[in-house]
């Protein structure tokens, strides 16, 4: 049993499903299948974790400064973090277009309803 | 301010009757309203029918009526509906909206006394209340009386009113009330909060008492699963309101 544990394999599999997640993003905004708007907060969040993943003493320090003993558990603390950011950020963006559906479903049925009054004149 | 008494011009009323699988109800609903109509003095009475995206028959037993339906292309919830209604009555101009809801529940033998403090120009809402006079008619089940109960305390409480059927739909708004609710009216379960919001901006409400019939046909819009969701819904919008920056309206 090898007792030393290597740490650069999580690194380098964080920094690869990063820049894996990030390429992807890009080739959905390059299709058109994501906004740009929609997209920034998924590369900031790509971004972070590969620093956090490629900086090892700064990712040790912040481990430290917030009292995590285990550093490479720091990464999945971050990575949570971004994902409950962006499941906020959904909700808000679908309370906008249930907003905005429901107003053009009304100015719909009021139009048509004014439509059809205009046909029987 | 009190409007038609002056110059010979008509007060414009739109009844607004939300309506979502009513088919059994709507026919008789307007036929009751028209039938209200013809005691009123100095005024015309418009009404229309907001076809929810019934899956019954609803829209053509109201079209059959002569009654101007306005069909909604998907379900949006009795708050959206009423709201088209409002939208309407902007658009139009009309005085005085009055809502009716398409289940059979309020007798619209009460639209007279329902507009009367508005045409007095003592209120801006007039709520049709079954609570205060409690002697007759059908007064909800026990599990709502609680829920009841606790938006009238809640009210006391915000508004410094005592609202006693804060649930109750059947409600006659003057033109200013109209236009605010145009713009803002929650979707679903509209009614206590409406109360607050509009307490909160120094609208004026009165209550009348009225008696409401219990549900000829058709079924309630809140089960007894929904009520949770109702009550918690409902009282973090309240509280949500209380925090909110009313400015003058």
């Amino acid at each position: 049993m090898n007792e030393t544990v290597e740490i650069w394999r999580i690194q380098a599999v964080a920094v690869a499903v990063s820049l894996a997640a990030m390429i992807f993003i890009f080739e959905l905004i390059r299709r058109k299948k994501l906004r740009e708007k929609y997209s920034l907060i998924w590369f900031l969040a790509g971004t972070v974790m590969i620093i956090l993943s490629v900086w090892r003493e700064g990712l040790d320090r912040l481990a430290h400064a917030l009292g995590v003993g285990y550093a490479p558990a720091l990464l999945f603390l971050v990575a949570l973090f971004f994902g409950m950011i962006l499941l906020i950020h959904f909700s808000v963006v679908i309370s906008d277009l249930s907003e905005k559906n429901k107003t053009l479903a009304q100015e719909v049925a009021l139009l048509k309803a004014e439509l059809k009054n205009l046909q029987k004149n | 301010m009190p409007f038609g008494r002056i110059g010979p011009s008509l007060v414009r009323i739109l009844v607004i009757v939300p309506a979502f699988n009513e088919s059994m109800n709507i026919e008789r609903v307007v036929r009751e309203i028209r039938d209200a109509a013809v005691t009123l003095h100095d005024a015309t009475l418009d009404i229309v029918v907001i076809n929810d995206a019934s899956t019954d028959s609803t829209k053509e037993a109201a079209e059959r009526t002569g009654a101007l339906v306005i069909d909604l292309p998907f379900n949006l919830g009795i708050g959206g509906a009423v709201q088209t209604g409002f939208k309407r009555a902007v658009e139009h101009g009309y005085d005085i909206a009055i809502q009716v809801d398409g289940d059979g529940q309020h007798n619209p033998e009460f639209i007279g006394p329902l507009i009367a403090p508005i045409l007095a120009g003592d209120g801006d809402l007039v709520i049709g209340s079954r609570f205060l006079d409690t002697s007759s008619g059908f007064q909800s089940t026990f599990m709502r009386r609680i829920g009841i109960r606790i938006f009238q305390m809640l009210n006391s409480l915000i508004i410094r009113q005592r609202i006693t059927d804060n649930t109750s739909g059947f409600r006659a708004y003057r033109r200013e009330v109209i236009e605010f609710l145009a713009e803002q009216y929650p979707s679903d379960y509209p009614e206590p909060e409406a109360v607050i919001v509009l307490g909160l901006r120094r609208f004026r409400m009165v209550e009348i008492p009225v008696v409401m019939r219990e549900r000829q046909g058709g079924r309630s819009s809140i089960g007894s699963a929904a009520s949770m969701y109702y009550m918690t819904k409902v009282l973090l919008a309240i509280i949500v309101n209380i925090f909110k920056n009313t400015g003058d309206r």
